[in-house]
């Protein structure tokens, strides 16, 4: 195994300055509370900037397919700051999820998804683990596909479905047009991430693969995405100490800076230590999703790991924020929601602790 | 200067030193004049100013050609804390003296700091040193102290001005263990060994040529030394299922007969840590090797001890009723731990001390919170008083 690289590039550093730009600029704390109960919860306006104008919704698809030709290990630097602003655009459903179902299977509806153009989304609950079995809720047959999956990250937005379905010759992977489907939009737990039920009646399909590619296709997007999650919840780790940090400074109680007391100093020095650690295995999984080296092992410790610290962040950050914490005008319940739901998203640690007992010999 | 240049010479080196046909010390000697020694010390010091990064490249090419090492166990005292407070305080002499028998390992030197009443409050120590012509005499009570039973030097911190706030009346001295008033008697511990000493001084003289700074600045010379104590600590790559984790891996895959779910849940989250920390201390090397070392020492530090603790808990209920047995009570001296030497009872005592030693956990949380996150530091009571005023 050759020694992983765990450091930022100083062109991920350039990345990631720009995306935070933007996502300061456009979607802050009151503007991200004010939209969320709105028609319009997700803000394609900023999508668009973020996905085609800075061009990050191709930067894992090579150039000749219409991307930038990066990596994974770029996508999760941009995860990073998603988290840390918990922004609502379609990036994981579209750019991470779809887009490696795609790339997997080579398809030449590739470069629509890594322009930014069309939004994509992956038609399997978000809760589906790495590992699964091929999903049989929705049959294919004479070019069209019929089923119901619930809970599709990122599908009210999408224009495009890829559809795992099986067919008379097995399971396959189907582009339908989302106008083809009928998507009811779900009440999510996760207020900045949207999920939506699909219902697909006789609805006409597109082969994108069959057979044993369509298993693979479908197994590489959902490992790639719980990989790559690892880093949104670092960056939603990141900005619970950060915020708690500097709300403890500032917030005087028996006259004293709240953080100057010793129990509170701890349980922050702790966060800080969880923080380092989410950091250097979710560095780990983008970097070998990037080069293909220990992938299984590297993903499944990542969502073990890092999942429950993000939550722990979460419910640290509410619970040291004192009354405001608990209010709906503080932005934290948002990133409380959001790590929960990505506890559960592509496999709990649970799920992943079992793949992992299996990949590294430890039986029952 | 480059890798390969280092490589080059120390082909040359070895050229005209086989360490088959030479005696260690005589080789170690060599080498040290060579400037190969510690390759970022300065020219005569046993280095030549080359980037400490390189420093990998000269044990591995040494080690390859079987070349004595200066036996690893006087490393973290002598090697990792006396030897970079010597070079950044010592005067020339000093230097000269000194770090050549220090690293070639003819002179093994212990640590003189902690005393029962000042551990992690280590400012507030009570050895007395008192100017009596060109010497000092020093009176008081060491603790802790790894190898004074085979140590010739000490680096030892004293009160020298009752008087003043306690951080300002510190001075800084090496101490020879072999002088008249030096008594060091073993420190039994919970493992039955003992790792350690308690160091009594009595009227003990010390040269003044053999003080370290100034008078006074103690505090600031011993900072050095703690300094480096906790880049010592724990700077070595590890790889995957290294350490603890590994023996009770295998141990698990080995006897399947000791297997409930319960404890088969707790190896799987412990493994996950292992990795994951394993991963952190990677990623702090390479933060190293690019010249941005980041602040995450201390955390590993809380965060290894914690797993070690955890991991040497489930080790032994792993084993059941053999975790019920001890191997042996009576009482040695090591000259180092032998953590996995030993068996399961050991470790799970020994472990305790990861938390202890080299800075508390609760100390460590306290510098993680206030010199990395900058959180407000805890009100000092003692701060601009007399040492003399102190309640101790």
């Amino acid at each position: 195994m050759s020694t992983p690289d765990l450091l930022y590039s100083d062109v991920e550093e350039d990345l990631r300055s720009s995306v935070r730009a933007l996502l300061t600029d456009r979607a802050g704390p009151a503007a991200l509370l004010a939209r969320v109960e709105t028609d319009t919860p997700y803000d394609l306006s900023l999508w668009k900037t973020l996905a085609a104008d800075l061009g990050t919704a191709g930067l894992m698809v090579p150039e000749s397919l219409g991307g930038h030709g990066a990596s994974p290990r770029e996508v999760a630097v941009v995860l990073e700051e998603l988290g840390r602003s918990v922004a609502p655009v379609p990036y994981l459903g579209s750019a991470v999820l779809a887009t490696a179902a795609l790339l997997a299977a080579g398809s030449d509806l590739l470069p629509q998804l890594a322009s930014g153009s069309v939004i994509g989304a992956l038609a399997v609950p978000l809760s589906t683990a790495p590992g699964s079995a091929f999903p049989s809720a929705v049959s294919f047959l004479d070019g069209t596909v019929t089923g119901r999956v619930s809970t599709v990250v990122d599908a009210s937005v999408a224009d495009l479905l890829i559809v795992p379905a099986v067919g008379p010759d097995g399971p396959g992977l189907y582009a339908v047009d989302a106008s083809a489907a009928t998507v009811t939009e779900a009440v999510s737990l996760d207020l900045t991430r949207r999920v939506a039920d699909v219902a697909l009646d006789s609805a006409a399909a597109q082969v994108i693969c069959t057979g044993a590619a369509a298993a693979e296709a479908l197994a590489h997007a959902l490992t790639a995405a719980a990989g790559l999650l690892a880093s949104e919840q670092t960056g939603i780790t990141e900005w619970a100490l950060t915020e708690t940090v500097t709300y403890l400074k500032g917030r005087y109680q028996f006259g004293r800076p709240v953080g100057g007391f010793q129990s509170l100093k701890h349980r922050l020095a702790n966060l800080y230590t969880e923080l380092v650690n989410a950091r250097a295995t979710a560095r780990y999984a983008a970097d070998a999703l990037t080069t293909g080296n220990d992938v299984p092992i590297a993903v499944s410790v990542a969502q073990a790991r890092v999942s429950p610290i993000a939550v722990h962040a979460a419910e640290e950050a509410i619970q040291l924020h004192g009354g405001i914490g608990m209010t709906w005008e503080h932005p934290a319940h948002l990133y409380l929601k959001r790590a929960k739901s990505d506890q559960i998203a592509f496999g709990t640690p649970g799920r992943h602790r079992a793949l992992l007992a299996d990949l590294v010999d430890l039986p029952a | 200067m480059t890798a390969e240049e280092l490589r080059a010479q120390v082909a040359a080196f070895l050229a005209e030193h086989d360490p088959a046909s030479m005696s260690a010390l005589d080789f170690l000697r060599a080498r040290f004049d060579a400037g190969l020694a510690w390759v970022h010390f300065p020219e005569g010091l046993g280095g030549q100013g080359a980037p400490r990064a390189l420093q990998a490249e000269v044990e591995a090419a040494f080690a390859a050609a079987g070349a004595p090492d200066n036996n690893p166990r006087r490393i973290l005292i002598g090697l990792g804390m006396a030897a970079p407070t010597i070079l950044a305080f010592g005067t020339e002499e000093q230097k000269k003296r000194y770090l050549r028998p220090l690293w070639t390992g003819e002179e093994v030197w212990c640590q003189l700091f902690s005393e029962p009443g000042a551990g992690s409050d280590l400012a507030a120590l009570a050895t007395r040193a008192v100017r009596d012509g060109d010497d000092w005499v020093v009176t008081g009570q060491k603790v802790w102290t790894s190898s004074a039973h085979l140590a010739q030097w000490a680096i030892l911190v004293t009160r020298t001005d009752p008087d003043v706030p306690k951080h300002q009346g510190m001075t800084y001295f090496l101490c020879d263990m072999t002088a008249p008033g030096v008594e060091v008697r073993p420190l039994r511990q919970i493992t039955g060994e003992a790792e350690f000493n308690e160091v009594f001084l009595t009227e003990v003289r010390i040269p003044d040529s053999q003080r370290i700074g100034a008078v006074g600045e103690g505090w600031k010379v011993a900072q050095t030394t703690l300094m480096n104590e906790r880049v010592a600590i724990g700077g070595t790559a590890m790889p995957r299922e290294g350490g603890m984790i590994g023996l009770v891996a295998k141990t698990w895959r080995d006897r399947p007969e000791l297997r409930t779910p319960d404890l088969r849940d707790r190896l799987v989250q412990h493994w996950v840590e292992a990795e994951s920390l394993r991963l952190a201390g990677e990623r702090q090397r390479q933060q190293l090797a690019v010249g941005a070392p980041g602040p995450e020492g201390s955390a590993m530090k809380v965060a290894f001890a914690e797993l070690n603790q955890q991991l040497s808990g489930l080790e032994l209920e792993l084993l059941g009723e053999e975790g019920l047995r001890y191997e042996d009570w009576t009482m040695r001296r090591p000259e180092q731990v032998d953590f996995f030497g030993r068996d399961a009872g050991y470790r799970y005592l020994r472990a305790k001390g990861n938390s202890i030693e080299g800075g508390t956990s609760e100390v460590l949380r306290n510098i993680i919170s206030e010199r990395v996150l900058g959180l407000p530091s805890e009100p000092r009571v003692d701060k601009d008083v007399a040492w003399k005023d102190l309640p101790r």
